[in-house]
This record gives C-alpha cells, structure tokens and sequence, in this order.
C-alpha cells in the first residue's frame, strides 16, 4: 500500500497529537484531579464533599481515557519515549498508578457504608489520587526539560542511570510539579464554581484568584529558569527528518538558552506561553463576573498554553538524555514506523470526532449544577 | 520455574496483576450484556419490574467496573514499566492495536458508564437503552482490540524485523488484525465472560429463591441468564480457541505440551483423558486415551498429523541455526549498514533470529554455542508440560459442566420450575467456577507461550527493563499487597449489596419523588 503522507509530515502530526493528547487529559481529567486535591479544602461536611464528588462523578471515568488513550498513543506511536520514561521514572510511576488506582474504587466504594472513618478514608484516597499525579506529572516534565540520566546500547536498549525517585524531586522537578499542581487545582476550582452551588461553589471561588496567581507565579518562574538557568539541548549536524527511527545516528549538544531558541526562530510560538499566563488570571475574573462557563474555556487555554510551552521549548526534543546526549529521543528518530503511524492516524481521524461527539452529548446531557438538596434526595444513586 | 531475577519478578507482576484483572473483566463482559439485556425488556415491555432489575445488576456490576478500571490501570503502562525492551522491540505493532482499543472502545464504554449509572432520569427510556448497549459493545470491543493485541504475542503475522531500527515493524494492518488466532481467542474469552456473568446472575438468584426473598426478580434474572448462559456456554466449548493452535509451529508446541504428546502420533491422534506427565523421562504415566478424540477437536480431520513435542525440539534445533546465520548478518549489519550481502542474508533468515536469541540466556554471543547449548535452547521451547496438562484438563473439565449445568437451569426457566432445592443449592455452590475456569485460560494462553514473550521473535527473558531487583520487588509487593486489600473491600461491599437485595439497596434512591417500591417480593 503506498502512504500518502511523507515519513517527516507523520512524525510532526503526531508530535501535534501527542500535545492534543497530553493536553486533553490535562484539561479534561485536570479537573477530576483538581476537584480531588481542593475535596479537604472546599468541601467539608459529608453533603458537601458529596456535592463536590458527584459534580466529577458521572464523567471522570471517561476523562480518565485520556490517560490511558496517551499511554496507548505513545506505545504505539512513540514506543522508544514509552520504553524509556516509564521504566526510567520507574517509583514515580509507580506512585502514580497507586494513586490512580484509588479513584475508580475511592469514588464507588465511598457511599455504599454510612460510616464517618469509612468515607473520611475514601475522601483522602481520592485528594492522594489527585494530588499525587498531579504532581508526578508535572515533576516528570520538569526532568524532561533537564535532560533524564538514559543511555541507548546497540540493541536500542534503555539503560537508566539514575538513582530513582530523589534524584527526581530536585529543584527544578519540584517547581514543575508544583506549576503542575496549581494549574489543575486552580482547573478544578473553576470546574467546581460552574458545576455546583452553595458553600462548596462558594469556597472554590474564594480559592481561586490565589490558584490563579499561584500558577502564573510559578510558570513565569520556571519559564526564567529555562531561559537563564538551564542548558538545553541542539542537534549537532543534520539529521534525517525521514530517516530510520534509530536514536544512535545523530550528534546531539548542549547550550545555555538553547530550549528558549524556538521563540527566537518562530516568534508566533510565543503565543503558547502567554496562554499559559493569560489563561488562569482571565478565568478567575470570569468566575467572578458569574461567566463560569467562559471561565472553564479560559482556563482550559491556560492548560494549553502551559503544556504546550513544554513541548515546544523542546522541540524537536521529547526526551534529552544528560548522560549521553546522542542518545536523546527526538521527533525525527524517536517514531514508529511510517506505515504505522499512518494507519494511527487514520484510526484517529475517524474515531477522535467521534469520541468528541459523544463526550459533548454526555456533557450536555448532564448540564447543571450539583445541589446540596439533589445530594441529600439520592442518598444511595449518587456517589 | 521462575527466578529471583528482575525478569522473574517482572513476569510474576504480570502474572500476578493480569490474573487480579482477569477477575472482574470476565464479570464486566457478561453482566453488561445481561444489563441490555434486561433493559431492553424494560423498555419493550414497560414493565418496572425489569428496571429494577437492570438497577440492581447494575449495583454489581458498578463495584465489580470500579475495580476492573482499577486493576486495569496497571496493565495499560507495566509494558513500559517492567518490559521496556519488549516495548521497544515490538511496539510499532503490538502499541497500534492498544491505542485503537483506547480511542475505540475504552472510551465509549467509559463515558457511557457514568450516563448508565447517573442518567437515568435525564434521558428518556429508549435513550437510557442506547447508552447500556453502548456500555456493554463497548467493552465488548475492548476485549476484541486486546486479544488483537494478544493474538500477534501468540501469532506474528504481519510484521518484519528491521536492523535499521533493531525492532519488529508492522508490514500488514489487516493481517494483524484479521489474525486467526487473535478471532478465535476473542470469540472464545468474551464467551467465558458471559458464561462468568450468567453463572454470578443465576447463583445469586438461586440463593434468594433458596431463602424466598425477592422472588419476582429471581425468577426473570434466573430466567435471562440460563438461556443467554447455555448459548453462551456452548459457544465457549465448540469455539475453544484451541481451533487456533495449528497455524505456526510454536502454537502447535503449546497444543502438543497441554496434550502431554511427546511423540507424533499417527493422525488422528487419540486425546489424554488422564495422565501424570513425567518431564524428565519425556513420557506419561497411568495414561488413559480416547482414540481419535485430539486431531478431530484440534484439527477437524482425519488425516491432518499433529506433532510431538520431541519432534518440534528437532525443528527448533534447525531454526535456531538458521537465526544464527541472521544473527551474524545483524552484527555484520551494526559494524557496517551498507554492507549488502549481510542485508541480504538477514532477509532470508530474519523469521528465526529470535530462535537464536534463546541462546543469550546462556552465551554473550550466540555465535559461539557448540551443539550441546543450541540443543539446549532447543529444549528450552517446550513449555511446562504438567503444569499445562492439568490446567487445561480442568478447565475442559469446568467447560462441559457449564454446558450441563445452563441446559439444566435453561430447561428448569422453561418449565418455570423454580423448586428444585438440590439445583438451586448446588449453583450457589459452583458460583466460583467460571473464575477459576478462567485463570486456567489464562494461565494456558500466556504460561503455555513461555519461554517467548513473542512468539518465536522475543524470548521472555530479553524482554523486560533494565531494573534492578529491590525496584521491581518494590513494586511487586505493592500492587499485590493493593489489589488484596482492596479486593477484600470488593468481596465484602458484593456480599453487602447482595444480603441487602434490590429492594434496600435501591430504596431511598428517589429518582422521582414518589417511587413505589420494587415490585411483587
């Protein structure tokens, strides 16, 4: 069968839809996790937390598809990135899927005894499944950006060299993790003020201009430190945007600056971080204003702009290596196959619209708010 | 069996979280049919007695979902986790089938899921309907896209090595999907599942029509779930995945070890009813044979010959010489990519380089092996024979008496003869079966494919991530210290809602104000 699509078009499309992936689940499971991690802190007598659970309730699970539909994107178009960074951040994604593994059960089991420890327990299931991720995830992607201690032998195994999970929680992982935080809990804030009403909706929307402001603090942060603090990475020498998906084939370098050099080139990307600063501060006000609704678009842009400034100060990087910089993992040699990575692509193109479609009826078929009375009416169909 | 080593450690997480999985999806396949099922009376029939009963199901069903999505969480990044190599190695085929089952069904089963629990007041009836029959053919199709996925570790087809890229690529989309062992082994698992659900319907049933309590919704759940449980039981049976076990060499292997079958026998070989395999002496004890039986279920004929396991030895022998001739090309190929001849060689030769990775378990290069190792490697592809004999026995076993048990319990509903004490007692007893019958399933499937991870192209042993032991140890013990825990929390919130009956676990649910109770008790 002839590919219609050159080798270098695919590996770019999907480089785009590795970013659509990433930031759907950001966005769309960001806030199941923000409304998880804010539970403690917005909701506090068994009405309200309900209220706050039920307002993620019927639709967390398919969000969490997201997740599970990026790890599948990247096996299958990305499998060098899925090799290496899941055995390399080997406890964090342990740490991960312990956590996550308590929300299906934390949001099913809550409910079905009518016992304070019991539910109490199941209300910090659910903030760890929150907040964890969030935060692993976030530390994850600040390691991206410094480069993981990975190298490739001969036989394209992965050799990680790190000392695990402290080495992990340095500095710069930390204010990553903690933007990542802040973002979806400020995304979960403005999902809970459009989602329900009385005292939860209300404490939400108190915690929000500091979410908002906590977020753009630490992006900006980080976003200098890139900039003065962190040597990124260039190709050395041409590389084969076509070639053969073999790591060992090129040259790679490192230079102070070199993850802002994208913005310098193409002054349009300088868009995505403005998103990033714009998005949250913009939803807040919103909020504010009583456009809740509006509120959850801009804030979603923020998330955009934020995990989208990832991916472009990178580009074509997805994950450096700081020991052997010519084993890095880049767009260009990093790919499936072109022939798979076709035939995903056409798979994504016919589903993707579908699965939009529905989501958006779901949504629809949902709409509303989450009352403490419609909570205390349905003691046992609810969560 | 297994060592202490990363890798051994590795394969008993799987081993281990695939068979914690393996509990509730069974469970998530059938019972989701049963749900549509049922509501689809509902709605034909307007009958609120079958509302309340998809409700109740649906109880089940929702604990028994949580802990499938739970479970299955861990399956979705353990490739990466703990088989980066393999990830590596085979991800541009073995990933795309993945992904699809993601972006094809995981997700309309998910987002359906919280409308079937949460929308049955916000959607007319026929809606509601349309949504649990998008549940049930989604997850339904998971199960397809997975076994798409299982079937290419257990048939390679459609894919060629690439020394470029030292990894397995994807040549044929359609082959890897229209993989007869992949459609043989979905048609085969989604029937276990149902057979699962029916047999958790029916014994539940049975015990409340033991004890008198909520009759009316025994009797019809009794009722659907005898008849979708015969078909469903039959269907297991004749459409045993066993059918798939000719196409290659190494599914034949696999059939030759669950049949105890050392040697080949004249076709049509006669089937083991009961022997004790003696690995060591390569041959069967107390053995009791049905003539004919084997290469009539196995092959559907007469003249077809099944080989022994002795004699597959021999073939791999010579397939691991012809890897090695690959191998040398590729290491050829490393020092030099524009060296044509070994190109060349690699082509004619590439089928078998994973017989020559059997080799690296014991020499740094397989290259240098003398004939006693490469004999050894050899011996190596023959799986656990006792452990396969007598797992798949039972399971057979398990098989038959699912057939008898639902025409029984088919013909009891058809007569609406619900008294049979010594019936109804013994399905509340057997409610466990089809689980066990389906971890022997497993257990012959993926135990039966060692030593390969992928068949005849990855050994296992290559397969995993470079980790060290107290990592994957780490992890190890806390999943299954996890998954215990929290399936203690499952069996006693089951038995809660099962104790409790339709009427108390679905009263005070006040969809609308004024509900009348669940009908006729």
């Amino acid at each position: 069968m002839a590919i219609p699509l050159d080798y270098e078009t695919l590996r770019v499309v999907w480089w785009l839809l590795l970013g659509v992936l990433l930031i759907g689940f950001a966005i769309m499971d960001g806030f199941d996790l923000g409304v998880a991690m804010l539970l403690p802190f917005t909701a506090r007598t068994d009405t309200e937390r309900r209220t706050a659970i039920n307002a993620i309730g019927p639709v967390w699970e398919g969000n969490q598809v997201w997740l599970v539909l990026g790890g599948g994107a990247i096996f299958a178009a990305w499998p060098a990135i899925y090799a290496t960074a899941f055995s390399g951040f080997y406890i964090a994604m342990f740490l991960v899927l312990a956590t996550l593994i308590l929300r299906p059960v934390g949001f099913d089991f809550r409910n079905k005894f009518d016992d304070t420890r019991w539910r109490t327990f199941w209300d910090y299931a659910l903030f760890a499944g929150g907040l964890v991720p969030a935060l692993v995830f976030g530390v994850a992607f600040g390691n991206l950006l410094q480069g993981v201690p990975f190298r490739i032998d001969g036989d394209m195994r992965v050799l990680y060299e790190g000392s695990g999970l402290f080495e992990l929680l340095n500095p710069f992982g930390l204010l990553a993790g903690l933007v990542s935080v802040a973002m979806l809990a400020t995304h979960g804030a403005v999902y809970l003020s459009l989602k329900t009403e009385g005292p939860v909706a209300a404490r939400a929307a108190r915690f929000l201009p500091y979410g908002a402001a906590t977020t753009v603090i630490l992006f900006a942060l980080a976003g200098l430190w890139i900039a003065i603090g962190i040597e990124g990475y260039v190709l050395a020498g041409p590389v084969a945007t076509d070639g053969p998906s073999n790591p060992l084939l090129k040259e790679v370098g490192r230079e102070a600056g070199a993850w802002v050099g994208n913005y310098a080139r193409h002054p349009w990307m300088a868009i995505a971080p403005l998103l990033g600063l714009a998005g949250a501060p913009l939803a807040a006000v919103l909020v504010r204003a009583g456009r809740a609704g509006l509120a959850f678009v801009a804030s979603a842009l923020g998330i955009l702009g934020i995990v989208a400034t990832a991916g472009l100060s990178m580009f074509p990087f997805l994950m450096p290596s700081s020991i052997v910089p010519a084993s890095s993992l880049t767009v260009w040699d990093a790919s499936s196959s072109r022939l798979t990575l076709f035939v995903m692509l056409v798979a994504t193109l016919i589903f993707m619209p579908i699965v939009m479609a529905y989501t958006a009826f779901v949504f629809r078929t949902l709409r509303g708010t989450i009352t403490g009375e419609h909570i205390e009416h349905n003691k046992s169909s609810l969560y | 069996m297994m060592d202490l080593d990363p890798t051994g450690l590795a394969r008993l997480q799987f081993a281990a979280t695939a068979l914690y999985h393996f509990l509730f999806v069974p469970l998530t396949l059938g019972l989701s049919f049963l749900l549509a099922i049922m509501e689809s009376v509902y709605v034909m029939t307007g009958r609120r007695i079958w509302r309340d009963m998809t409700q109740f199901w649906g109880k089940l069903f929702a604990i028994n979902f949580a802990m499938g999505v739970a479970t299955g969480i861990t399956m979705e990044f353990q490739f990466g986790t703990n088989w980066a190599y393999y990830s590596h190695y085979v991800g541009d085929v073995f990933g795309a089938p993945l992904a699809i089952e993601g972006l094809m069904a995981f997700f309309l089963e998910s987002t359906f899921v919280g409308l079937f629990f949460f929308g049955w007041d916000r959607m007319s009836r026929v809606g509601h309907l349309v949504v649990t029959w998008l549940v049930a053919i989604g997850s339904n199709l998971s199960a397809l896209w997975i076994l798409i996925a299982n079937g290419w570790m257990q048939n390679p087809v459609g894919s060629v090595f690439n020394s470029d890229t030292m990894r397995m690529e994807l040549t044929s989309f359609w082959d890897l999907i229209f993989n007869p062992v992949a459609q043989s082994k979905f048609v085969h698992t989604v029937s276990a599942g149902y057979v699962t659900g029916c047999m958790f319907v029916i014994a539940i049933s049975s015990w409340y029509l033991l004890r008198g309590r909520h009759i009316a919704l025994a009797r019809r759940s009794f009722t659907v779930a005898a008849a979708f449980g015969l078909a469903s039981a039959l269907s297991v049976v004749v459409l045993g995945d066993e059918s798939g076990y000719v196409v290659t060499q190494h599914q034949k292997m696999k059939l030759a070890a669950l049949e105890a079958m050392w040697r080949t026998e004249p076709a049509p070989a006669g089937f083991t009813l009961f022997a004790i395999p003696d690995t060591q002496a390569r041959e069967n004890h107390l053995e009791v044979k049905v003539p004919w039986a084997l290469g009539l279920i196995a092959t559907r004929s007469l003249s077809t010959v099944l080989p022994g396991i002795d004699d597959l030895v021999d073939e791999a022998k010579q397939q691991i010489r012809s890897g090695l001739i690959a191998y040398d090309a590729l290491e050829r190929l490393k020092l030099s990519r524009s060296d044509e001849a070994a190109r060349a060689s690699l082509g004619a030769h590439a089928v078998d380089l994973g017989h020559a990775l059997l080799l690296k378990r014991y020499v740094e290069d397989p290259r240098s092996a003398d004939d006693a190792l490469i004999a050894k490697a050899a011996g190596d592809t023959v799986p656990d024979v006792l452990t396969m004999f007598w797992a798949f026995r039972i399971m057979v076993g398990l098989g038959f008496f699912f057939i008898a048990f639902f025409a029984f319990a088919f013909w009891l509903a058809s007569i609406r003869d619900f008294g049979r004490h010594w019936f109804l007692k013994l399905a509340v007893w057997v409610w466990w079966t089809p689980w066990l019958a389906a971890e022997l399933g497993w257990i012959v499937a993926e135990y039966g494919r060692q030593p390969w991870a992928i068949a005849g192209i990855l050994p296992t042993f290559l397969a995993s991530s470079s980790l060290s032991v107290a990592q994957v140890l780490f992890s190890l013990t806390g999943f299954v210290l996890f998954y215990s825990t929290l399936l203690v929390v499952d069996i006693v919130l089951m038995r809660r809602y099962i104790l409790m009956g339709p009427a108390a676990a679905l009263g005070g649910a006040g969809h609308s104000a004024a509900r009348p109770a669940p009908a006729a008790e």
